[in-house]
């Protein structure tokens, strides 16, 4: 069955963190491990229980079925199923499914016996859903600050979460988060059409349709600017820069409420109250 | 101290300097929507301006018996029908409300002649007294049953500490040097953010409708506002938001910032008391303009005038919510002078509109 060459150095035995040989089986293509299966029941838990809530809820439409979090007065304890208690299971589906995947790609990863960057990677997308769901509504002491689980609800959450800061784009956390997102695209847009350049060359051109390697490439930035961030380099850089995106995106929320309470253009006022000028 | 070490501790230092700029500490948090819709107000209570002591009455309020004050002084023009003991009470309690301690009851009156009119300060705090009275007695709307009193605005100044004057502007707006706009200034009347830092004049004197959202998705020329009226509209609710000590939510349900339905009611008493100071600063302080010496006018020469933050200072309701008017009744005019629908065509539009929010967003 094995198609591509390394499929075989990919299906070995071991590496598992939980479970030993028990879960070490694949079912078609696919590894399952013990948080496979872990990730198989969170994630259908949670996705027969977003049916359910959406079924007591007043719509179909799927563009404005939401499942809210509880009322603030709830805390940070459990709350009646229809009055935000189904959100509360369903978020702890959401990080169990996402957390177990995030594990399953670790065990994968040991299994070809490479480094944990995907897996971390990941960890980073868990950190910023978490952050929304758990560490800001456990910082302000209510899960009820958490995001509704709706298309229409949660774009509604966001917009007057923002509004409670007045001006969010004036939150420092978001700055950096936005400059990074846009950064991101622009490396990934950059670096894909050097690959593609570097490899469809025309064949009425100079060099006869030779495609070009790694070096040709580094070799003219060193001409041009000194300096090539090289083949290894830029994948290390695009890594930084998409996963700096999702972490300040994180900070952005976090701060907003736990360690800033007032509109975000006011806390620049630091910078007027230097003593440097002010 | 190995490199990654050193990016450590330098990341630790730096965020450090950073938390300095933030509020630490438990906040407080209150609900005021439907849960999940992010309609809340989180506050830090190390940070909520604090109230101080309202000063007592200078003594027990007497009662409405007697001579009448314009039976027993001259040239008394507003509060005659008083009774003469209420009346002094009243100007008792100016004198810890306003007038400066050195100087007391001759900041506006010559000690000579009580009933002269030779200083501009008692002219203009009769006319104070007028606006006053049509306070409580007309904009129940906005002042409901705590209404206003001199202490709500003067806070033992003579002048308010919280005022504007139409903004100075660009000293040669025929040039690009140096010419700002109006605007990308972090100035504090707009919450520091880089909003046209004048809204008032527009809004608080002007009569313009802060009406940005259309009623069509399509471009129509009977609705154009332009990206700086709109920035206006803008600066003049973060100038709101930053009086009461509130965020926008505190009003809005900003899925629509227009909509009345999802609005919270706390919009309506807001939307009245545009309206309110639109009238206190047309009817009662502008006319003043001849009264006022220049240097208690702004640099254009308009006399300094009223905005939401000269009462509020930073409280969703002035002085904690505190009615001083049960000490002070000379304050209260007769309920006969209570208006409902004030403010002009738009004033009386609102009541019409809440009774068929639809009306506001729905498609022609």
């Amino acid at each position: 069955m094995a198609l591509l060459s390394f499929e075989r150095k990919y299906r070995v035995r071991g590496g598992t963190l939980l479970g030993g040989d028990l879960f070490d089986f694949w079912v078609g293509p696919f590894y399952v491990g013990f948080f496979g299966v872990t990730t198989a029941l969170f994630a259908g838990l949670g996705t027969a229980l977003i049916f359910y809530a959406a079924s007591l809820g007043p719509t179909w439409n799927p563009w404005l079925i939401s499942i809210a979090p509880p009322d603030i007065k709830y805390g940070l304890s459990l709350a009646p199923l229809r009055e935000g208690g189904f959100w509360q299971i369903i978020t702890i589906c959401a990080i169990g499914s996402f957390v177990s995947w995030a594990l399953r790609e670790v065990e994968i990863c040991r299994k070809l016996g490479i480094g944990y960057h995907v897996p971390a990677a990941f960890g980073v997308a868990i950190f910023a859903y978490v952050s929304l769901v758990v560490i800001r509504p456990w910082l302000l002491g209510a899960w009820g600050f958490g995001f509704p689980y709706g298309i229409f609800s949660h774009l509604d959450w966001v917009s007057n979460t923002g509004y409670q800061y007045l001006h969010f784009h004036y939150n420092p956390a978001h700055m950096l988060a936005v400059s990074f997102f846009f950064t991101t695209t622009l490396a990934l847009a950059l670096h894909g059409g050097l690959i593609l350049s570097a490899v469809n060359t025309p064949k009425d051109g100079i060099g006869g349709g030779e495609v070009k390697t790694p070096e040709y490439e580094d070799a003219f930035f060193r001409d041009t600017i000194g300096y090539s961030v090289g083949t290894l380099g830029i994948h290390r850089l695009g890594l930084f820069l998409a996963l700096s995106a999702g972490f300040w995106s994180a900070v952005c929320i976090i701060i907003s409420g736990p360690l800033w309470t007032r509109g975000w253009p006011e806390w620049w006022s630091w910078w007027l109250n230097l003593p440097i000028w002010s | 101290m190995s490199a990654v070490g050193k990016l450590f501790a330098g990341a630790a230092v730096a965020g450090a300097v950073l938390l300095g700029g933030c509020e630490l500490g438990p906040k407080t948090t209150q609900q005021t929507g439907f849960r999940g819709t992010g309609m809340d107000q989180i506050v830090d209570p190390d940070h909520v301006v604090k109230l101080a002591a309202i000063p007592a009455p200078p003594y027990a309020t007497p009662d409405d018996s007697g001579p009448r004050a314009g039976q027993t002084y001259q040239n008394v023009k507003v509060l005659g029908n008083v009774s003469t003991e209420r009346f002094n009470h009243l100007m008792a309690s100016i004198n810890q409300w306003v007038a400066p301690p050195e100087q007391g009851c001759n900041y506006c009156h010559n000690p000579e002649n009580m009933a002269s009119d030779e200083k501009y300060t008692k002219i203009v705090a009769r006319r104070m007294l007028q606006m006053t009275l049509n306070i409580n007695g007309k904009w129940s709307s906005h002042v409901k049953n705590t209404g206003v009193t001199c202490y709500t605005c003067h806070r033992g100044n003579a002048v308010p500490t919280y005022k504007w004057a139409i903004a100075e502007g660009t000293p040669d707006p025929d040039t690009i040097l140096r010419n700002k706009h109006g605007q990308n200034s972090p100035n504090a009347s707009v919450g520091f953010a880089s909003l046209p830092y004048d809204p008032f004049a527009t809004y608080l004197a002007g009569k313009a409708q802060i009406r940005v959202a259309a009623s069509s998705e399509y471009p129509s020329k009977d609705h154009v506002v332009s990206i700086k009226d709109a920035e206006k509209t803008y600066g003049l609710m973060m100038h709101m938001s930053s009086a009461l000590g509130v965020n926008c939510t505190y009003c809005h349900n900003s899925q629509s910032f227009r909509s009345w339905t999802i609005s919270r009611p706390q919009r309506v008493t807001a939307y009245y008391g545009i309206r309110m100071v639109r009238d206190v600063n047309a009817d009662y302080i502008t006319p003043l303009a001849s009264v006022f010496p220049a240097y208690r006018k702004g640099p254009h020469g308009d006399p300094y005038k009223v905005n939401c933050q000269t009462c509020h200072q930073g409280q969703s309701k002035p002085l904690g919510g505190v009615s001083m008017l049960a000490a002070n009744p000379a304050l209260k005019p007769p309920p006969t002078r209570v208006v409902a629908a004030e403010g002009g065509a738009a004033g009386k539009a609102v009541p019409a509109l809440m009774a068929n929010p639809q009306a506001m967003t729905r498609r022609p």
